[in-house]
């Protein structure tokens, strides 16, 4: 069982609505014992990184967050990919989960429209599981104006606009994808069906 | 490299689909959600809904197609047409929307998109201006289908809109819409290179040509085009054939 972790996030009915037509076993849920008892975990998320930290916190999701993060595969998408490292920019600093080293900071394109909005292609990096069957090339649907700061190794593919975009970052069976894999199509979906056969 | 974006756009009343020309005289065609499966298939980037139904219960049937296309199309869907509350907002977002666009509620009370902007956050916020050329070369914006003058100037209604906090401008001329001479490029270009945001350009495509010239002689981010698509004279995978092969970045439709 998939658990979707529910804090209020926009685009929870759109993964929703991906894992159902992959006909993947899920729930959407908020509860400690059913995110503790899920095989893997999605963190979904749009919006700004020091409200959805604030949220998490008021419905007490980061302590179970980090723990279950540790034994299952995690994914975190967008700004939930965002909220992985240990630290925001946004507005104000805020703390993270702090799953991956690195921070969030601006997106540096000079001259480039901001947000990053729309189809990007993905360029490989480190091998990663959640990209097997994906050709390299393969675009994906991005919508962000922050992005994340961390090091290579923790890269397996970026996107090219006004310099490297880290597209999916991951550490053991922690994932992040910055692009929306439920609203990138047949690439999108085979990520995230990667990703719900993991154990 | 980031890809243009080729929407298609589907004219919808009382939950069926309808193409206006110039905004009247408008004709009924089939069935939304049919319709969204395959500019998908074709490989439309991103799918956009104007809701032109004046009903109350109409609008009810609006939230249902975005529902049953939000199941079976992964690809961003945007709804316009009628927007003029943050409840309005929320239940499209909910049905699975990704984007709402709003127009003349936009103008009646521009609050609308500062909150919006704050609630749901500026990707998702998307404001239609339509624009007519003055005669003193200026541009007016217009409201409810181009029959009213709101006297604003669109380039200044442009920049408050970026402002406010809209992620993107859907940029329709209403001297180039249903006329298929192409779209208003300097118009498309001015806005485009004056705003740090995406400019869909929308309004009088006609031909491959045309999509290739507004790529290349404007800033546009994307183009937007209904009747084209809907009576199949051009297919979404034509025109990304086309543009791929004058070196304009679009992005290749992958079957897995």
């Amino acid at each position: 069982m998939t658990a979707v972790i529910d804090y209020g996030a926009g685009n929870l009915f759109s993964v929703k609505n991906a894992l159902d037509y992959l006909g993947v076993p899920h729930l959407v849920t908020r509860d400690q014992a059913e995110i503790e008892n899920a095989d893997r975990l999605i963190l979904p998320g749009v919006g700004a990184f020091p409200d959805a930290m604030a949220m998490l916190e008021e419905l007490e999701l980061t302590g179970v967050i980090r723990r279950e993060a540790e034994k299952k595969p995690f994914l975190g998408i967008c700004l939930g990919m965002q909220l992985m490292f240990e630290e925001g920019l946004e507005f104000t600093p805020t703390r993270g989960l702090g799953l991956l080293p690195g921070c969030v900071d601006k997106i540096q394109a000079p001259g480039l429209k901001i947000p990053h909005m729309g189809w990007n292609e993905l360029v490989y990096e480190n091998d990663c599981p959640l990209l097997s069957g994906v050709p390299e090339g393969s675009a994906v649907y991005f919508v962000h104006s922050f992005q994340a700061q961390t090091q290579e190794r923790y890269l397996a593919a970026w996107a090219e606009y006004g310099g490297r975009i880290p597209a999916l970052v991951f550490r053991d069976h922690v994932f992040g994808a910055q692009f929306h894999p439920e609203k990138s199509g047949a690439a999108g979906l085979r990520i995230l069906k990667n990703f719900c056969e993991l154990r | 490299m980031l890809a243009k974006r080729i929407i298609p756009c589907l004219d919808v009343r009382d939950g069926m689909v309808v193409k206006g020309i110039n905004f009247v005289g408008i004709k009924e065609v089939g069935d939304p959600v049919e319709c969204a499966v395959e500019y998908d298939r074709q490989g439309a980037d991103e799918i956009t809904f104007l809701d032109i139904t004046a009903t109350h219960e109409g609008r009810g049937t609006m939230i249902d197609v975005v529902r049953n296309t939000a199941r079976r199309v992964f690809v961003p869907l945007t709804v316009g047409g009628g927007i003029r509350t943050l409840e309005d907002y929320r239940d499209i977002l909910r049905a699975g929307a990704d984007k709402v666009s709003v127009n003349s509620a936009a103008i009646r009370d521009p609050e609308l998109i500062s909150r919006a902007a704050d609630k749901f956050g500026s990707q998702c916020v998307v404001v239609a201006v339509d624009v007519k050329r003055r005669e003193d070369g200026s541009y007016a914006v217009f409201i409810n289908g181009g029959r009213i003058d709101t006297g604003l100037d669109a380039l200044q209604w442009i920049r408050e809109c970026e402002n406010r906090g809209a992620g993107e401008i859907l940029l329709t001329s209403m001297d180039a819409d249903g006329t298929k001479n192409g779209f208003d490029l300097p118009l498309t270009d001015t806005v485009s290179r004056m705003v740090n945001i995406p400019v869909i350009a929308s309004g009088g495509c006609g031909s491959l040509a045309h999509f290739g010239e507004v790529f290349e002689q404007t800033g546009a981010s994307a183009a937007l085009a209904a009747s084209l698509f809907h009576y199949r004279e051009l297919t979404v995978g034509q025109v990304k054939e086309y543009l791929a092969g004058r070196g304009i970045p679009v992005r290749k439709a992958v079957e897995l």
